[in-house]
């Protein structure tokens, strides 16, 4: 376990814009190159700290946007 | 009047002090310096792809396209920045809508002002079978509502007007049309290409379903940029994409995803634009949109008060500013408007446009089709002094 967690979206915008909330809300994120093991796509994941998950899913719920996941790094 | 005439500017490029710029309809110059400096500052400092690299450089071109989604969406009163597609132009943004929604055996609506943009991908749709009704506006561009309504019909699937005309400036009302429309099922898509940047414009406020805009004219932002705004009601799985393509996710599909706004914009996007589009757009939210607003009001009774005193001059469109654009049709009796833009550039340096304004339906409504009108469209880089000047120019050219 590395201590991160990582969001999966299905498009680079709902990345962007969570990205934007989740700072805002002072979470600290970091757009990463999707991890293979989760998915084949080419676009952004968000890594954040694990023990931020429950405000992050919150805050993700609140925007309204379609995840690809939530998953432990 | 101080001559700003003479062959030397014709095939060059001019600077704003040696031209008269009256052509503002047709694109916006000069932009303003911030926006050369954010198209400069994407290229040096963001140039990745945005979306489909994980990068810093991709990342930090990724975050200028999403930053100015966010800045269109809130412009335009919509809550949702995703739901900001970008296109190349106003031109794209409408035909995503006539060409992805509408079905043979449907029926759409529009009127008799609008733009090729619009009447060229409605004529080549009724080819395919579907029904157009275009309804007839009164000889200043008028719009009656209610002959909307007439022509409204159970399959009527969408009502598709301009909201600021290209040739007379005249302003539809559209909050009554969307109304009547959404009362008897209909979708509606605006043309904004005029108005976006030049009018207060929220998307709830008018009702209408889906709003074209481009960057290049009263936003302020460079050529190439534009864009389709949904409204949060209207459901994009009835809108079948335009182009499908590459979109930076889900690429383990070989079928488009249905994720807005990648389902409608396949392909690299204009990153630098868009970042130019931006800094137009944060400009003319710092200049403030009434101030702006108001100055073109002053411009355009200025023209209407000098051009209409001009012997043989006739003026088209509504003569109250309020109730319109500062784009300024007219023609003058006996003369060609060909002969009178090419005077008019030549020997004054007054820039504007002649001729049909690619909106041939609009120039038969106001009852100049095929000849045409000198249109003067001032905007917010010109002065009230400029527009004197060009009133005395074509008093002059008309007196010799």
């Amino acid at each position: 376990m590395s201590g991160y967690g990582v969001v999966l979206f299905y498009t680079t915008s709902s990345a962007l814009r969570a990205e934007k909330a989740l700072v805002e809300s002072g979470v600290e994120v970091k757009l990463i190159p999707t991890p293979r093991q989760f998915s084949s796509d080419c676009g952004l994941a968000l890594r954040f700290p694990w023990q931020d998950r429950a405000r992050v899913e919150e805050l993700l719920a609140m925007l309204g946007l379609q995840l690809g996941g939530i998953h432990p790094l | 009047m101080r001559c700003r005439g003479g062959t030397a500017h014709r095939g060059v490029s001019a600077t704003a002090d040696q031209v008269i710029y009256l052509d503002h309809a047709a694109t916006s110059w000069p932009k303003p310096a911030s926006v050369v400096a954010a198209m400069a500052g994407y290229l040096e400092r963001a140039g990745g792809n945005p979306g489909r690299s994980g990068h810093r450089l991709s990342v930090a071109a990724g975050r200028i396209v999403y930053g100015v989604r966010e800045q269109v969406a809130a412009f335009f009163g919509v809550p949702d920045p995703l739901r900001v597609i970008f296109t190349p132009n106003a031109t794209h943004a409408i035909n995503i809508v006539l060409r992805g929604l509408l079905q043979p055996g449907d029926h759409v609506v529009t009127t008799g002002m609008e733009h090729n943009a619009v009447m060229r991908p409605l004529r080549a749709l009724e080819r395919k079978g579907v029904a157009l009704s275009v309804v007839p506006c009164a000889p200043d561009g008028t719009l009656e509502p209610d002959l909307v309504a007439l022509a409204i019909r159970p399959e009527t699937k969408l009502v598709v007007l301009c909201h600021g005309s290209n040739v007379v400036g005249t302003i539809a009302p559209v909050a009554e049309v969307a109304a009547l429309a959404h009362s008897q099922g209909a979708l509606v898509l605006l043309d904004a290409a005029q108005t976006a940047g030049a009018v207060p414009l929220d998307m709830g406020r008018l009702g209408v379903d889906f709003l074209a805009f481009t960057g290049h004219k009263s936003l302020m932002g460079p050529p190439g940029t534009g864009g389709l705004v949904l409204s949060p009601s209207v459901d994009p799985g009835q809108i079948e994409p335009l182009v499908a393509g590459g979109t930076g996710s889900r690429s383990e599909w070989q079928e488009q995803p249905e994720d807005l706004p990648d389902k409608l914009e396949s392909g690299t996007p204009n990153g630098v634009g868009i970042a130019g589009l931006g800094a137009g757009i944060a400009w003319v939210q710092e200049r403030g949109i009434e101030e702006l607003q108001a100055h073109e009001q002053e411009l355009c009774r200025e023209l209407l008060e000098g051009l209409s005193s001009i012997p043989g001059v006739r003026l088209y469109g509504p003569m109250d500013p309020a109730q319109r654009l500062a784009v300024v049709s007219f023609t003058v009796e006996g003369r060609t408007v060909s002969e009178l833009g090419l005077r008019l550039d030549e020997e004054h340096g007054v820039l504007c446009r002649v001729g049909l304004h690619c909106a041939p339906a609009a120039h038969s409504t106001i009852g100049t089709f095929p000849q045409g009108t000198v249109r003067f469209a001032p905007g917010p880089m010109v002065s009230l002094s400029q527009i004197r000047e060009a009133v005395a120019a074509v008093a002059e050219v008309v007196r010799s």
